[in-house]
């Protein structure tokens, strides 16, 4: 067991490092033998040029600090306000009939449409762009917390009934642990959302951050830059997911995966 | 050790325009073991469900003293609590000492000792219809219903864990409602068996068993008995 243990983990490593590896020596070779124009992508020693720069003049630890405290904004209070929301939406059906509608109107609707409200009604920069992020991560993750309430299987509120868990004590201590395992889902992509929708908003709304640092790297034709932004936003990304990910080992979590 | 009764008088249920139970009448006295059989689809789990208060009767009296837990045929333990806290559920009262005296008690009474750390996911069926058992009578309630607890098992399990139910209310008496296909666990088990139609159903034959537990299946007394439903139930070898 401990050496497929081990097996196990080198290979999660190797994989992934094989793939990368690949895309890079393709990079690498395309640009070399000219299939690649530098008009059209940066050439690996670009990039690495591009990269320095940023990183002396710490212009890329100021954007990347501004994107991850909107996403961590934005995602804090979308998680806070969503999960509970979306527990009361499963649990009350008055206000499932009240606000579903209108939750369902806004997560049809891409967050982007709200740019111009976000800007005329708080201004170009973080308060915009939180919102933003909130508009599209607080539906979703009210709707999916709901649909995972609803799911829960019958007998647990019989059992609930029989063991005298009423009211608050039913939602902290059946509810809520027997939608966890579809929280972490959810939670894991609305994560993925807010970077979207950060990316986006910085664009478009934003004058600091990695969105802005491709908006005004476009602007200024610097292709290397763009690529240093888009590695930077993708590998943060997945940061992030890992961490989620690594809830799931929780053994108040880890029952949902091993049944 | 105050046991729940039950009284049943002209009860009726039914699902829209699907009639289930027609016309029930039924005393159970505290302390009582009754077993319910029935075809498949008579309304025995909606029987339980009425008398553990969760559905309302569509008319008829039905009176019930003392508090009822329902063992599940399947799945009826939170999978996100260890064996020591789905038993813990059973005693909301207790301080925490007691509590944790109360649950190694129990898992030493359902021969669980050394997976009081498990999540029933990682147990067996059969050990997870123990802990169910023992959840229930964990702290006490009066009257305590089987849906149908050892359906899912192997036979030889079925007749291990019929034995065990046997000593867990030989140390703590309960009023006890079972409902199960299992003529034989009916006859081995119960004080009293009732027979339901097909739906919609009503008590159409009732046999009261004298002989003193524990019983082995192979006794004539149970095996006369078995013989007696099974007639009832209109099967003739
Ligand atoms: N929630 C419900 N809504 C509508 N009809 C129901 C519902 N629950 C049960 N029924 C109907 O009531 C009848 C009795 O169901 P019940 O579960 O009580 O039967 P049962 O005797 O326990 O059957 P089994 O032995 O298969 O468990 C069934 O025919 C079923 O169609
Ligand atoms: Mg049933």
């Amino acid at each position: 067991m401990d050496t497929k243990h081990i097996r196990n983990s080198i290979n999660s490593w190797l994989y992934p490092s094989l793939t990368f590896g690949t895309l890079l020596l393709i990079w690498w070779l395309a640009s070399a033998r000219g299939y690649l124009s530098e008009q059209f992508f940066p050439t690996p020693a670009a990039f690495v040029t591009g990269f320095r720069e940023e990183v002396a003049s710490g212009s890329i630890f100021r954007d990347t600090l501004a994107s991850l405290s909107r996403v961590g904004a934005g995602y804090a209070i979308s998680v806070a306000v969503g999960v509970p929301l979306g527990m009361i939406l499963g649990t009350v059906l008055g206000a499932r009939l009240a606000l579903l509608p209108l939750l369902n109107f806004l997560r049809s609707l891409s967050p982007l449409a709200w740019i111009p409200f976000a800007i005329f009604w708080i201004g170009i920069g973080h308060g915009a762009v939180i919102f933003l992020i909130v508009i599209a991560a607080l539906p979703t993750i009210a709707l999916s917390t709901m649909a995972a309430v609803a799911g829960i299987p019958k007998v647990y509120f019989r059992v609930a009934q029989d063991y005298d868990l009423k009211g608050l004590q039913r939602l902290t201590r059946v509810i809520f642990p027997a939608i966890l395992p579809q929280l972490v889902t959810t939670l894991r992509v609305a994560m993925g959302l807010c970077w979207l929708v950060m990316v986006a908003g910085e664009m478009l709304a934003g004058n600091t951050g990695l969105g802005y640092l491709i908006h005004d790297a476009n602007n200024g034709l610097r292709l290397d830059l763009i690529v240093v932004g888009m590695v930077v936003i993708g590998l943060l990304g997945m940061l992030c997911d890992r961490l989620l990910m690594f809830l799931t080992r929780l053994p108040g979590i880890r029952w949902g995966y091993d049944r | 050790m105050s046991t729940g009764s039950i009284r049943i008088k002209g009860l009726s249920h039914s699902y829209g325009a699907t009639a289930v139970l027609k016309d029930i009448h039924l005393d159970v006295s505290p302390g009582e073991f009754v077993a319910i059989v029935g075809p498949s689809g008579s309304g025995k789990s909606t029987l339980l469900s009425l008398l553990s208060g969760y559905l309302k009767p569509t008319s008829g009296v039905l009176e019930r003293t003392g508090t009822t837990r329902t063992v599940h045929q399947a799945d009826g333990l939170y999978p996100w609590l260890t064996v020591e806290g789905n038993l813990a559920l059973g005693l909301p009262k207790l301080d925490a000492a007691s509590k944790r005296r109360a649950v190694s008690d129990m898992v030493g009474r359902i021969g669980l000792a050394g997976f009081e750390k498990s999540f029933p996911h990682a147990l067996s069926g059969g050990m997870r219809q123990r802990v169910e058992i023992g959840r229930a009578l964990c702290g006490g309630t009066d009257v305590l219903m089987l849906d149908e607890p050892f359906s899912a098992l192997d036979y030889l399990t079925r007749l291990k864990m019929r034995g065990e139910l046997c000593r867990l209310l030989e140390d703590q008496p309960r009023t006890v409602i079972l409902v199960t296909h299992d003529i034989e666990e009916a006859t081995q088990l119960a004080d009293r068996v009732l027979v339901l139609s097909e739906r919609p159903a009503s008590i159409v034959y009732e046999l009261k068993i004298d002989v003193p537990r524990p019983r082995d299946v192979t006794a004539s007394g149970v095996v006369d008995a078995t013989k007696a439903v099974l007639k009832a139930m209109g099967y003739e070898p």
